[in-house]
């Protein structure tokens, strides 16, 4: 398993101080492998962008970060080096320092990111000429073109204004902007939820290559946990605020631990198989302002048990899942259903079929990606 | 909808809707067709209505009839002054009663156009709307009948509700514009129209304002609000693509349930293909302004024949994908305004052949009540009319409608409020 590049403990997150405050992220953890893709998902207002934002240190007031802590490990390109960062110590000058150049956000709404009255080329020389005061102009056009070229955007679309570009290219630059630095990490808010599913498509396999020539690992934020399934490596559930699952990618698919996930991922039609009525999860998440007691999500969950409405479940190791969880293990749920005094019912207990052998290598799997 | 019948068909195209002219060049051939097909290289040029009628097959007079509907738009402003958009190009689809009909597409694709078609919100360049098998009539009377029983759910659910009214007045107006309904029976059918759509107890919701609700009650009030006076058909442009996940689901269920219980005719129009499967009967989908395939929705998916469906598939999310799919045909749709001669999709298709640069394909059946539009399915070409149109088919990647077209059009777009 790759070397951590990101690693995130009990962050908590309050929108509002004192008697107004609401908590929005509790105790979030979180491991970033170096080049790997870490997907997060839940519904609108389950705090992935809250989330995102808090451990870049981009949270807006009334966003106020309340505990935890955020290491970046950031390597020196040129010696290897590895330096502990505490992104949540840090102050304004050192996070300039890394902000951007070892870590990179793509925002939820790429037109309002983008300057409207900047061509585009101008926009990622702009992004050059504050990072890279060493390089000439003449050099800093040659790697905004080639910036480009890498995410698909020709020579001729240099000259345009952003209003001029399909949506689909207004992401590709976008991402251009994000990697021109060459970031260690790069954060994708939603980055492709308002596009076409073929332009989607070519923007995240060109995300994949890049990935896989420059190394960069990605947190890629979406509400489509299909999209997801296919996309990352790992995965991370959130509801209401809270990380209810961490698991491989292919083991969320085929064996989900906790009832929420199950919930999101029979939510998702299937392109196969005989067309059943699906139910997907009942209700809606609570709001900030009144959390139920207990397990935020036992007002929905079809499993929920009496200590579920009283005690909240920590997030726990799964030490009988075999080879992938266990100790060292990123497989992780909160859920009563999983504390050992009950079998879990057999949707939420299915063993993973790769269980006995390393995880199959998956298009753009760690491994092949990290040195 | 058997995958068998499927196959046995499409190895056979079935003949009759092209001469056979084998020996002809590309070029010559498209001068000598039959008189019959008016269809040209000629882009600007609408084809002649065609015989193929999208839709799901049923007993008895649809609900809606669509026959060989035109829509271009005429561009006012910008670079394309006095060109136009060619949206809708010659669609012929049924919507039968207790049938739900996909329409999926990338955006672009004439979806919404095709379904303002229909709502009579505007008014078609060619062909015409039939209701229980009439046309509809011009005047007050009958397009008050035709709203009455036609009804449009649009994407936004912020925008289909006034903010400055309640669930109450918008659920009541209808009511008081198109029946007789005393004030007690209104109140009566308000609640029934509200368990409906499953919001529930009524009076919980009566009197709550728009921005009150999340986004899937307020699809749901826009659903009653259609359900109102019993139409007989819905038009539901995206209604779930702006919602949360798990709302989707419901109102899609929702629609799945007013089908059988209402016996509505619904239009569903999406860009997700998988909850086009699991809701619809029938698939349609369109390409640049045309129908390039239709079919049992099982079947589509399953079995796509034509190259552009091959495509959509590829690119739609697939948790149970093992492989990372291969794209054939990158980039983008073309623009409208000067939509590529013969078939719209050559430029992107990865097995065009040189037929395909000249002559637009014909729907042909290629399986029970399954047709595509594509030079594939024909037995008739020469050797010369396959030959592979390599050049274009590996054409740039992204970017085929120019930066000045998308901007026109979107200015265009714009400018035309007569949508709302
Ligand atoms: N400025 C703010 N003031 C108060 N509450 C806020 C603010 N911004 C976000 N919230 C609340 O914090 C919670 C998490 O919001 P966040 O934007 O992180 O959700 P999300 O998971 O990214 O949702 P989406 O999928 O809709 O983008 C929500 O309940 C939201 O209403
Ligand atoms: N009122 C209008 N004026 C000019 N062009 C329009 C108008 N409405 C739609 N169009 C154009 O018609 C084409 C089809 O659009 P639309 O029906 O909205 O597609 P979809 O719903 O599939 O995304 C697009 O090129 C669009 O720009
Ligand atoms: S802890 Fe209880 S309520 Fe929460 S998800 Fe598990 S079973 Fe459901
Ligand atoms: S007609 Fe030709 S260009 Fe069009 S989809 Fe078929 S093979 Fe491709
Ligand atoms: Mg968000
Ligand atoms: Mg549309």
């Amino acid at each position: 398993m790759a070397d951590p590049v990101l690693e995130v403990r009990g962050l908590c997150v309050d929108y509002g101080l004192g008697a107004e405050a609401v908590r929005a992220v509790t105790d979030a953890d979180l491991v970033l492998r170096r080049g790997e893709v870490l997907g997060i998902a839940g519904e609108s207002g389950s705090g992935k962008s809250t989330l995102a934002y808090a451990l870049t240190r981009l949270l807006r007031a009334p966003g106020v970060i309340t505990g935890g802590d955020v290491v970046f490990h950031s390597r020196s390109a040129e010696t290897g080096e590895v330096t502990e960062v505490d992104l949540l110590a840090a102050d304004g000058h050192q996070l300039r320092r890394y902000r951007w150049s070892e870590i990179a956000v793509v925002f939820q709404s790429a037109m309002h990111a983008l300057n409207p009255v900047a061509r585009v080329e101008n926009q990622l020389t702009d992004v050059l000429r504050v990072h890279r005061p060493e390089m000439s102009a003449e050099q800093r056009r040659a790697r905004a073109v080639e910036m480009l070229r890498m995410v698909g955007i020709n020579a001729d679309r240099l000259r345009s204004y952003p209003h001029e570009l399909s949506g689909g290219m207004r992401q590709r630059v976008m991402i251009a902007m994000a990697l021109i630095l060459q970031p260690q990490i790069v954060i994708m808010d939603e980055p492709t939820t308002a596009l076409d599913v073929v332009t989607q498509r070519e923007i995240l396999e060109e995300l994949m290559a890049l990935r896989d020539k420059l190394g960069f690992a990605v947190i890629f934020i979406t509400h489509d946990l299909s999209l997801l399934i296919e996309l990352a490596d790992s995965i991370a559930i959130m509801y209401a605020g809270r990380i209810v699952e961490r698991a491989r990618a292919a083991e969320l698919f085929h064996a989900p631990r906790h009832p929420y996930s199950l919930g999101l991922l029979s939510s998702f039609p299937s392109l196969h198989g005989e067309r059943v009525r699906m139910e997907g999860i009942p209700g809606s998440p609570p709001s900030l302002a009144a959390m139920p007691d207990g397990c935020k999500f036992h007002p929905r969950c079809p499993y929920a048990m009496d200590r579920c409405r009283t005690q909240e479940p920590p997030l726990t190791r799964l030490t009988d899942d075999g080879g992938v969880g266990g100790e060292g293990g990123d497989r992780v749920t909160a859920c009563w259903l999983h504390d050992g005094r009950q079998d879990p019912p057999e949707p939420l207990g299915r063993a993973f079929p790769l269980l006995a052998s390393p995880p199959a290598p998956r298009p753009g799997d760690l491994s092949r990606s990290t040195s | 909808m058997t995958a068998e019948s499927a196959e046995s068909e499409s190895a056979e195209p079935v003949g009759g809707t092209e001469p056979a002219e084998a020996a002809e060049s590309a070029e010559r051939a498209e001068h000598s067709k039959s008189a019959e097909s008016a269809e040209r290289a000629e882009p600007t040029e609408p084809a002649s209505p065609s015989k193929v009628v999208h839709g799901p097959r049923r007993p008895g007079i649809p609900a809606l009839e669509a026959r060989g509907l035109v829509k271009h738009f005429p561009m006012h402003s910008g670079i394309g002054r006095g060109q136009v958009v060619h949206a809708v190009e010659d669609i012929s689809m049924v919507l039968p009663a207790g049938t739900v009909t996909a329409v999926v597409g990338e955006s672009g694709s004439g979806k919404s156009t095709l379904a303002r078609l229909l709502t009579g919100l505007i008014k078609p360049t060619g062909g015409q709307v039939l209701l229980d098998g009439e046309p509809v009539g011009t005047g007050a009377r009958a397009r008050r009948k035709y709203t009455s029983s036609v009804h449009l759910v649009l994407q936004d659910p912020f925008s289909s509700l006034n903010s400055v009214h309640t669930v109450r007045y918008h659920l009541e107006r209808p009511l008081k514009l198109h029946t007789k309904l005393g004030r007690a029976e209104r109140a009566e059918r308000m609640r029934q129209l509200l368990e409906r759509v499953s919001l529930t107890p009524a009076q919980d919701y009566l009197d709550k304002y728009p921005h009150e609700l999340s986004g899937g009650q307020r699809q749901r009030v826009a659903i009653a609000r259609g359900l109102a006076v019993g139409p007989r058909v819905l038009l539901a442009d995206e209604p779930v693509s702006m919602l949360d996940v798990s709302i989707r689901l419901g109102v899609l269920n929702l629609l799945d349930d007013l089908r059988s219980g209402e016996n509505l005719a619904t239009m569903y129009v999406t860009h997700d293909i998988a909850s086009a499967r699991y809701l619809a009967d029938c698939i349609v989908v369109m390409y640049a302004g045309q129908v390039v395939e239709s079919g049992p929705a099982t079947q589509i998916t399953d079995n796509p024949a034509h190259p552009y469906t091959q495509l959509l598939l590829s690119a739609a999310p697939d948790p149970a994908r093992a492989e990372t799919p291969v794209l054939r045909g990158r980039g983008a749709p073309p623009s409208l305004v000067n939509p590529p001669a013969g078939c719209r999709f050559h430029p992107r298709c990865p097995f065009a052949m040189k037929v395909c640069a000249v002559r637009s394909p014909e729907p042909r059946p290629v399986g029970e009540d399954h047709v595509s539009a594509c030079w594939l399915h024909a037995s008739e070409l020469d050797d010369d009319q396959r030959e592979p149109l390599s050049a274009t088919a590996t054409g740039p990647a992204i970017g085929t409608a120019t930066a000045a077209t998308v901007a026109a059009q979107a200015e265009s777009a714009d400018g035309a409020t007569d949508a709302n």
